[in-house]
């Protein structure tokens, strides 16, 4: 019923309107094209600077209400993410100097420059002068944010230092998958169609030794305060994206692309709800690639942990080789069963 | 010009779909109205067909809007328009991404490519050349009903069971490759690439023609250099349709074949749940965003130029001075039309590609700036000690300005490749190309409208609907993508259902539903625009005068209600170029005013 109703009241402010607009057309034919055309140039150039007044209060406003809310509000989370910082207060003092200076010359000179009974205006076709002008400012403006951009862009998507933990992050529908070299410090291979979403949820090749002591974690991925970290990112159906805003990165996982990402953790999980006053502050890994239905809902968590917290979690977890297969688990049989070492999933191969 | 045996071939069964014009010719109604061959009937066809999607693409994004804004209430009227896709008046994610999807590409091809350029160079091209019609007449129809087709395809997948393709408008497989990975990509997809196969041939149809009527059918002393600059626009919008659309539809077909004939152009290393390992390996994801973008980014020139085109044009009317710098301005759109096809990797900063290619693109990318730069300068130095008359035409060229200033500076940020990372596929997008192509170019279409209606209806449409249409749609143009920007800041990714789970992203929930409230607002207004345009076709106050704005161009040389052939005797003859306003105190001097003894050329 409501509907109705509301359908009904805007029909009726429509016909309002109307009628509004079409009487006043009566009284501009009455009154003569002249004089009607000149009765709305004043009303549209003073529009013209009351749009500029307001909206630049509404650009000021709408930074004061939402600026607090943004990622600038506090430091980068990670090293490499102060840089982008930097770039982007860079970016925006140049564009944000030529918005507000082009947008007030416009609106300026529409009401300045409107119809007026004896003004000649002046024939003024071209003039190489200002276009060089205009050409040239520009140019050097762009070369230099060319610069600083490329510079940061070849240390972001090159070599990640020596010391970098690696993790392996494969992005499924819908959620994430993380892996760990393991002691070895060495992935093992993996093939994807060895997939069993129960017990092999990558693909590992387990004749391949390295594989032994992967450790696999779905869901949380922990590094560490300080130290960089390289991912190595994949997908096991569609194109998925992993977006780390607080560390200022993203980069997609590809199904059998393989691509990679480094970044360098600043604050741990703990330090940063204090720096950002939200206990509930966590690290999200975003997906920012449409990947199907659940795209909103694949969350991953990021916990930087200090080297201790990490070293002692580490500890905890089990290579993922044992959980597919518990009977090679120490813990589980001290006395390995020779006879039931039959592998399914080698079989598979 | 006009093909009589093929005109009257056709006669029957009556059909109300295009009847919106007063002239009584001695054609059959199905000639006139329906398989029209004259350029004027075939843009005013585009123009309502275009209309028509905008009204279901805007509706689409108020429907998803509702869910963004309102992800906690239920619309029990969802539910009876949207049956299962809404149960209990509740946006489903399936329906929701479907929405999305298809919003973005009726918009992007349906309304702001044969919307605009179908209409505008239909209708603008022979009437600003001198010409009769367009160089095939024959083709020109067609392009409009294999655009017609179109669009019956992509309404229909709207009623498909599993639902219309949900996978983005720009269908990167393998989501839109798989039907597996998710409903949309069922038949709704098949039906999606039918759909754009066909557009793609009613573009190409178009814009061959467009190409050919330019070199070819100028009048006698119209020269290169004497086109008004809605006619370069549309000339290089035309060659960069014509360059880049077969590219997309080769990308369509290979991925015609992944879904349906077992290839692995695109697919490798796949496990879906519940299905198992694809065979298929040794194909490249990236491939298609390649071929896609390929298009994809000259795309959105395509939807750009024709409104630079028509901005440059009513600007200059309106001030009473001559556009500034016309060969800058023409050498601007050269360049804007080359480097759109070097460009096409921005938007793949983040799909892995190899940094060096990548920082070769980021240089192509910002190179774009300084043509985008000459034409604003160009454009405010034009309104500088001008005499501005702010017809509705005006106004919305002067927003136009505005938005392209607004949108296109936050380019620089996404073009730079190391920011781009940090706001990629984040609401900042969003603002951003909402901003400069979306309203921007609707503005310029707006503003066309407004302008040529006199030519093509021969009655005005009201003012003051006009005007309030341009200030609140312009306002709250602004106040739905503005605040997005700060969203984006916050690294809130796109597409996304509801983002009330997410610690980083539910901040925005007040300012969201804000956003939805002013995009339902702004869509009602459109409404306002119809309504006008409707009822001034039938009426509107009277056209008395053959050239209402005082300009120069030829099309106001015609006669008021322009018979097809649009000039009844000899086409007039062009002694000058199209911005003599103002020139030695005289207030205009149309193209076709022989040059004084004592005046000097200009051009």
């Amino acid at each position: 019923m409501t509907i109705y109703l509301t359908i009904a009241v805007i029909i009726l402010i429509f016909v309002v309107i109307f009628q509004i607009s079409k009487a006043s057309e009566y009284v501009s034919t009455l009154k003569g094209d002249e004089i009607s055309r000149k009765q709305n140039n004043k009303i549209n150039g003073f529009l013209m600077v009351a749009f500029l007044v307001l909206g630049l209060i509404g650009v000021w406003y709408c930074n004061h209400v939402l600026f607090d809310k943004t990622l600038l509000a506090h430091d980068s989370a990670s090293v490499e993410g102060a840089r982008v910082d930097s770039m982007l207060w860079v970016t925006l003092a140049v564009t944000g100097v030529v918005f507000i200076g082009t947008q007030i010359i416009l609106f300026w000179f529409a009401y300045k420059y409107q119809e007026k009974e004896n003004r000649k205006v002046f024939y003024f076709p071209h003039s190489n002068a200002l276009e060089v002008l205009w050409t040239v400012v520009p140019a050097i403006a762009l070369t230099v944010l060319v610069v600083i951009g490329l510079r940061n862009w070849f240390l972001f998507t090159g070599a990640p230092p020596q010391n970098a933990m690696q993790v392996e992050v494969t992005g499924k529908q819908f959620g994430w998958i993380f892996r760990y070299p393991g002691k070895d410090g060495a992935f093992g291979k993996k093939y994807y169609k060895n997939i069993d979403p129960a017990s092999n949820s990558i693909g590992l090749i387990w004749d391949d030794q390295l594989t032994h002591d992967d450790v696999v974690t779905e869901q949380t991925m922990y590094v560490v305060k300080g130290k960089p970290v390289k991912l190595i990112i994949g997908s096991r159906d569609v194109i998925h994206d992993v977006g780390l805003s607080h560390f200022r990165l993203k980069m997609d996982a590809v199904p059998g692309i393989p691509t990679t990402m480094w970044f360098t953790p600043k604050y741990t999980t703990a330090e940063m709800k204090e720096i950002t006053g939200n206990p509930n502050f966590v690290y999200e890994i975003s997906c920012d690639q449409m990947c199907g239905n659940g795209h909103y809902s694949m969350k991953g968590i990021i916990e930087v942990v200090s080297q201790e917290d990490y070293d002692l979690w580490m500890a905890k977890q089990k290579p993922y080789y044992l959980s597919a297969f518990p009977d090679k688990d120490p813990s589980n049989a001290p006395v390995a069963d020779t006879a039931k070492t039959v592998k399914p999933a080698v079989a598979k191969m | 010009m006009s093909n009589e045996a093929v005109l009257h071939a056709h006669s029957g069964a009556h059909d109300g779909h295009e009847d919106h014009s007063h002239e009584h010719h001695h054609q059959s109604f199905i000639s006139k109205y329906v398989f029209s061959q004259d350029h004027k009937m075939i843009a005013k066809q585009f123009l309502i067909t275009g209309m028509v999607w905008a009204v279901l693409g805007g509706f689409m994004s108020v429907l998803f809007r509702l869910q963004l804004g309102y992800p906690d209430a239920n619309f029990p009227w969802l539910e009876t328009i949207l049956g299962k896709w809404a149960k209990g008046g509740h946006i489903s994610p399936e329906a929701y991404y479907a929405l999305v999807t298809t919003h973005g590409t009726v918009l992007v091809f349906f309304v702001l490519t044969a919307g605009l350029s179908g209409t505008f160079a239909n209708f603008l091209i022979p009437l600003q050349i001198g010409a009769r019609d367009m160089a095939s007449p024959f083709m020109n129809m067609l392009s409009y009903w294999f655009f017609f087709a179109a669009s019956i395809v992509m309404l229909s997948s709207i009623f498909v069971e599993t639902g219309p393709f949900s996978g983005g408008w720009t269908a990167y497989p393998p989501l839109s490759a798989l039907g597996d990975a998710s409903p949309g990509s069922k038949s709704g997809m098949d039906l999606w690439i039918v759909s754009m196969a066909l557009f793609v041939v009613s573009s190409l149809l178009g814009g061959l023609n467009y190409i050919a009527t330019i070199l070819n059918m100028r009048t006698k002393g119209m020269s290169m250099t004497r086109l008004p600059l809605t006619i370069w626009a549309l000339f290089f919008t035309a060659v960069l349709g014509v360059l880049s659309f077969p590219v997309l539809f080769s990308g369509f077909i290979l991925l015609i074949f992944d879904r349906n004939f077992g290839t692995s152009f695109y697919l490798s290393d796949i496990f879906i749940n519940g299905v198992g390992a694809l065979p298929n390996e040794g194909g490249s994801a990236i491939l298609y965003q390649h071929l896609f973008w390929f298009l994809g980014h000259p795309e959105v020139y395509i939807i750009l130029l024709p409104a630079m085109g028509m901005v440059s044009e009513i600007l200059s009317v309106n001030s009473r001075k001559p556009i500034f710098g016309y060969m800058a301005m023409i050498g601007s759109l050269f360049a804007i039309a080359i480097l759109a096809f070097l460009v096409w990797a921005h938007h793949m900063f983040v799909t892995g590609l190899n940094p060096f290619l990548g920082s070769v693109f980021v240089l192509l990318t910002l190179l774009i700036a300084v043509p985008s730069a000459i034409k604003v300068f160009n454009w405010l130095t034009t309104l500088w000690k001008g005499n501005i008359r702010f017809t509705p035409g005006m106004l919305f060229a002067i927003g136009f300005v505005s938005l392209f200033i607004s949108g296109g500076l936050t380019g620089i940020w996404l073009g730079n490749s190391a920011l781009d990372i940090h706001l990629h596929d984040t609401y900042f997008v969003i603002a951003h190309f909402h901003i400069v192509m979306g309203v921007a170019s609707m503005f310029g279409m707006f503003a066309g409208i407004y302008h040529w209606f006199p030519k093509m209806y021969g009655r005005f449409m009201n003012n003051t609907l006009a005007y309030i249409h341009f200030w609140v749609t312009f306002a709250g143009a602004y106040m739905i993508f503005w605040p997005m920007h700060y969203e984006g800041l916050a690294g809130m990714p796109r597409r996304y259902y509801d983002y009330s789970i997410w610690e980083s992203f539910k901040q925005f929930q007040d300012l969201n539903q804000f956003i939805s409230l002013v995009a339902m607002i702004v869509f009602a207004v459109q409404f306002l625009f119809l309504f006008n345009f409707f009822y001034s076709i039938f009426k509107g106050r009277k056209v008395t005068t053959m050239n209402p704005w005082e300009a120069n161009t030829l099309e106001w040389t015609a006669p008021i209600h322009p018979g097809h052939g649009n000039w009844p005797g000899e086409i007039p003859e062009v002694y000058r170029w199209a911005y003599d306003y103002g020139k030695d105190g005289v207030d205009f001097i149309p193209q076709t005013t022989p040059v004084g003894a004592d005046e000097s050329v200009e051009h």
